[in-house]
């Protein structure tokens, strides 16, 4: 047979497999066996790697769970008023495309020429750059472009950035990862899924709430007060405005969805007294306070 | 006992030369930050592929709990990271290790272009490790959109546009991309199925060539 073990065959294999059979050394090289100050990566350097790995590792948890990441609100495609920002190593990318003569009529070398020829350069530099030399301070024309690259890149970064920020005090806007997060730690709201109790309509009896009805409020606010469609609901709005800002805003409007609504209800036969009430009953729309007394907060009105 | 296991298996499969290939190399001393700290810029790539167990090992807990359609999937992300033991830390590490990993990467890759390492003989192994530097930024875009809220859409929306105004290929781009007429429910199908399945694929593939050339060719030696 070919495959016992004969001595005399040159090559024995394992069986009938075709794995070789044959006396092996596993004993690895001795550290001594490395010239220089060279080591075995098993097990020499991969000791200290741990090491270093350990320490990193230890950094990273400690930023993981001292900053949780982010979330904001569910993507709502009809918000028009969100100011969209990329992750932060894109930001150099869409900077660029905010100058002149990388926008609009030339934004093809905003998109695609500028960013092509930097990766291009970057994937083909070992073609460009074929000198023997190693050392970056005797490469003088591949170091300064990477210099200039690095400079661009980090520029970019920080101008969208300070954009961004600047764009956000501007409007007024708190990201809303950072105002769900405050709402969050201040119990306003209940994250990971529990559904929120639906605010119910306090004194439904009250006159404001007739005058409710007869105003051009239910146009958008619907006549239950939650809302047409995706419109703000008004349950709860208490919480949010006094009765002040409230009058502010059906005399003047609010943010850029709503114009000031009091000339039209005037015209269409109500009175300043019965908007005066209507603030007022509008003021009194608050959600419960706390869970366990939700009786107590309506008996107080 | 572990001896004589490793024995048996060797003999029948003869493991110890591919165990040799893979782990048995020499540390010269010019990469070593024992013999000389600055040599601490040659741990970056090792950092950069440590990172990319921690995405990998983490993304393959957070699949447990996330769902991608559009209704559920930030109900799905909300739920992990306020009611799921240790979600919190999980998404955390796959958050902040996204970022990580392309700030180790961009350290890596300037340290092999200001030490001349992807000179002659090494010229494709830079040129793999662009490509996974194209498929990280990938990982990112793509990987953005998942959690569903606001920040997520109006970014990918945006990006999309962009991808959209490039001359003859944006408008397949944009429906490759987008899968729909807005972005929408095919959408974030889409950008799961490339983020868990198609570009670690081509990650993982890539990683594979980028060590093969290394272990082929050894370090590159001291300047």
């Amino acid at each position: 047979m070919a495959h016992d073990h004969n001595s005399k065959e040159k090559v024995v294999y394992v069986g009938d497999s075709r794995v070789k059979k044959y006396k092996k050394n596993n004993v690895p090289l001795d550290y001594s066996a490395y010239p220089g100050n060279s080591e075995a990566f098993i097990p020499n350097f991969l000791l200290k790697e741990w090491m270093v790995g350990s320490v990193f590792l230890v950094g990273f948890m400690i930023l993981t769970m001292s900053h949780p990441s982010p979330l904001g609100y569910p993507a709502d495609p009809t918000k028009t008023d969100f100011v969209p920002i990329p992750d932060w190593y894109f930001l150099f990318m869409y900077q660029l495309l905010k100058y002149p003569y990388t926008s609009d009529a030339y934004v093809v070398l905003g998109t695609l020429v500028l960013p092509g020829i930097l990766f291009g350069a970057l994937m083909l530099a070992p073609f460009l750059d074929t000198g023997k030399e190693r050392r970056w301070y005797k490469r003088p024309i591949a170091s300064s472009l990477m210099f200039l690259s690095l400079f661009a890149t980090i520029f970019l970064t920080m101008v969208s950035w300070q954009g961004y920020q600047h764009e956000l005090e501007e409007l007024n806007i708190i990201p809303e990862h950072l105002e769900r997060a405050e709402k969050i730690a201040a119990g306003l709201e209940e994250p990971g899924g529990k559904e929120a109790e639906p605010i119910a309509i306090v004194n439904k009896e009250s006159e404001g709430y007739e005058i409710y009805q007869k105003a051009s409020c239910v146009s958008c606010h619907a006549v239950d007060l939650n809302g047409v469609s995706s419109m703000p609901s008004l349950l709860g709005i208490g919480d949010k405005h006094s009765k002040e800002e409230i009058t502010d805003i059906i005399y003047n409007g609010f943010g850029s969805g709503m114009t000031g609504q009091a000339q039209a209800n005037l015209d269409a036969g109500l009175t300043e007294a019965d908007l005066d009430t209507l603030a007022g009953w509008l003021a009194e729309q608050k959600a419960p306070a706390g869970e366990e007394a939700p009786e107590e907060a309506t008996e107080s009105h | 006992m572990l001896k004589s296991v490793y024995n048996w298996i060797d003999e029948r499969l003869d493991i110890t030369p591919m165990w040799r290939d893979v782990a048995d190399h020499e540390v010269p001393e010019h990469v070593n930050p024992a013999h000389h700290f600055s040599a601490f810029v040659y741990c970056f790539g090792g950092l950069t592929f440590f990172i990319t167990v921690i995405q990998i090992l983490s993304g393959m807990f957070l699949t447990m709990y996330y769902v991608d359609d559009i209704v559920n999937a930030y109900k799905s992300v909300d739920y992990l990271q306020h009611q799921v033991a240790f979600g919190v830390i999980v998404r955390g590490m796959h958050h902040w290790g996204a970022s990580l990993v392309i700030v180790m990467m961009f350290l890596h890759t300037l340290r092999v272009f200001f030490t001349g390492s992807y000179k002659a003989p090494r010229e494709m192994n830079w040129v793999v490790g662009m490509s996974i530097f194209f498929v990280m930024l990938g990982l990112g875009f793509t990987g953005y959109l998942l959690p569903w809220d606001n920040k997520a859409y109006f970014a990918t929306q945006v990006g999309i546009q962009i991808a959209a105004s490039v001359p003859y290929l944006g408008q397949y781009i944009e429906t490759f991309l987008q899968g729909g007429e807005i972005v929408g429910a095919q959408t974030l199908t889409r950008f799961f199925a490339l983020h868990v399945f198609f570009l670690p694929g081509a990650l993982l593939a890539l990683l594979g060539g980028h060590f093969f050339m290394i272990r082929k060719q050894g370090i590159s030696g001291p300047l």
